[in-house]
């Protein structure tokens, strides 16, 4: 893991969350390869949600996904991720916001 | 879910949501409320300032009850480049008034306060579901929706969609687009906790008093951006925000525009030893008047940030939300008390009063802002900071070269940078788009 993923890991353990186990609400779509925008996620994503993997797919992992929307604007018209909101009750729970 | 039909159905419970749910609860109409979140105010994420004029229109007696953390009576500016900010600050007695005019606060917690005045109105309130769909009839009618819980279609004469930025069900039903990447920022924000005692010490403060901090330039490394600290009773939120366009052509991430914000040495003794309880992120309708939706149709309304209504200029928008949201649920109730049906025509009263309040004519003004910041970032963000920072230093550092050498090469290196014709060009648009 990079020292930037490590950090924002650190970030996001202060928050609540509930997870929607084997339900993600957001859903990478198959391909060879990524678009420029989703490689871009990888560094835009506020929760490093997005990880190139070793042959060089963008892969989601969003347990730490704070909802903001950013890969929903950059990603879903063009058809690379599908987008929804959580199921009601799960996701990210904010103390404060 | 539920088998009756209500008179309106409000999506979401943020600023924009429970306005316009207490507007028509209040005047006794049947409404339902729907928030995807564990309680309302759980999912919602603001800087956040409370413009105090926009709630009395709703509650008056709100500073009863309702939990604010600091009225602010100081607004500091800052220009920075890496090493040094230039401010202008402005600090009043006056803002300590008996209604203070602005207040800090904390979302999760106002909205919670919020949502319990519209219960008290009488709104059915339902947390913990997702609406996943809008219900139309078959001439394209809204007239109800449907959620994430079983059997959970809902109808209603009129939906309002307090949905919020990231607006899926109206995108979806094609009542609008998804914003573009360079009409939204996305902002990052820590919770900074320190005791009171400490915060009111390093920011000059007496009980209740706050202060914003909100700063451009080099920070933002040549992109539409901007940082900003606000105080809380014993918490001080830090947060970074570019556009999300910017930062798609760009390497670097947000938390790590946010850690060097953090680490700026105008910025970090403010927060220094402080403990961080929540990171939170959030996107920001940044596009202005030319990127508003349509705003009504057949038995729907949109209102607050789906609606694209805030103002980037002076930082504005849950009074934008709370503003729309109170005047969709008049037109609403309006419309209703004549007995007319929820169709376009009637509800275009909604934008009637939207037209003739500050939400339309403050985002009219600015209507060329968006446009002139995002395409001269180069300039706003780093090369004007850049010589005012220089231009400053050689005005202040006293080092045996003659006042008259000094300001010479103050005006030379503006001229060098940016050339006159330059110069006077941004003036020129920038006071244009400020008219």
């Amino acid at each position: 893991m990079s020292t930037q993923a490590a950090r924002v890991e650190e970030k996001l353990f202060q928050n609540r969350y509930l997870v929607d186990q084997g339900k993600p609400h957001i859903v990478v779509q198959p391909h060879t390869t990524p678009s420029k925008n989703l490689v871009a996620m990888t560094k835009i994503c506020p929760a490093g949600c997005y990880e190139q993997n070793a042959s060089g797919q963008v892969e989601i992992t969003p347990d730490g996904c704070l909802e903001c929307g950013t890969c929903r604007v950059l990603c879903e018209p063009a058809g690379d991720i599908v987008w929804n909101y959580p199921r009601g009750g799960y996701g990210v729970l904010f103390k404060f916001g | 879910m539920i088998e009756e039909k209500f008179d309106a159905i409000v999506i979401g419970a943020g600023m924009a949501g429970n306005a316009a749910a207490y507007t028509m609860a209040s005047r006794g109409l049947n409404v339902l409320q729907l928030e995807r979140g564990e309680y309302p105010g759980s999912k919602n994420v603001q800087g956040g300032i409370l413009y105090a004029d926009m709630l009395e229109k709703i509650i008056p007696d709100f500073r009863e009850e309702a939990p604010l953390e600091r009225h602010l009576i100081e607004q500091r500016f800052w220009m920075m480049t890496d090493r040094s900010h230039t401010g202008m600050q402005y600090r009043s007695d006056d803002f300590n008034e008996e209604k203070p005019n602005r207040y800090t606060i904390i979302r999760s917690q106002f909205d919670r306060w919020f949502n319990k005045q519209v219960q008290a109105q009488g709104a059915i309130v339902i947390s913990e579901t997702t609406v996943t769909e809008l219900v139309s009839d078959a001439y394209g009618k809204v007239i109800g929706v449907r959620t994430d819980r079983s059997g959970g279609t809902v109808f209603a004469d009129v939906v309002v969609l307090a949905e919020g930025v990231n607006g899926l069900l109206g995108a979806r039903a094609g009542l609008r687009p998804t914003p573009k990447a360079e009409h939204v920022a996305l902002a990052v924000k820590e919770m900074h906790f320190l005791p009171r005692e400490t915060l009111e010490a390093r920011f000059n403060l007496h009980g209740d008093e706050g202060v914003v901090i909100e700063a451009a330039g080099t920070i933002s490394k040549g992109m539409t951006g901007m940082g900003f600290v606000y105080t809380n009773k014993e918490s001080i939120s830090v947060g970074f925000g570019c556009l999300v366009s910017d930062f798609a052509e760009n390497e670097e991430t947000p938390y790590g525009m946010l850690e060097n914000f953090k680490k700026h040495p105008s910025i970090a003794p403010l927060i220094e030893g402080s403990e961080v309880k929540e990171y939170a992120a959030h996107l920001i309708p940044e596009g202005g008047f030319n990127t508003i939706p349509e705003l009504f149709g057949d038995g729907w309304v949109v209102v607050g940030d789906a609606a694209q209504l805030n103002n980037a200029i002076h930082r504005e928008g849950s009074n934008l939300a709370m503003t729309s949201g109170r005047l969709a649920g008049e037109a609403i109730f309006q419309v209703k008390s004549r007995r007319d049906p929820m169709t376009k025509q009637n509800l275009a009263l909604y934008k009637k009063f939207l037209d003739d309040s500050f939400v339309m004519k403050d985002l009219k003004k600015y209507k060329d802002m968006p446009a002139l910041l995002h395409t001269q970032a180069q300039n706003f963000f780093l090369t004007y900071p850049t010589l005012v920072s220089k231009a400053m230093e050689n005005f202040l550092r006293v080092d045996g070269t003659p006042k008259i050498e000094k300001e010479k090469a103050s005006v030379r290196a503006f001229r060098e940078k940016r050339s006159l014709t330059g110069l006077f060009g941004d003036a020129w648009r920038l006071a244009r788009a400020w008219r």
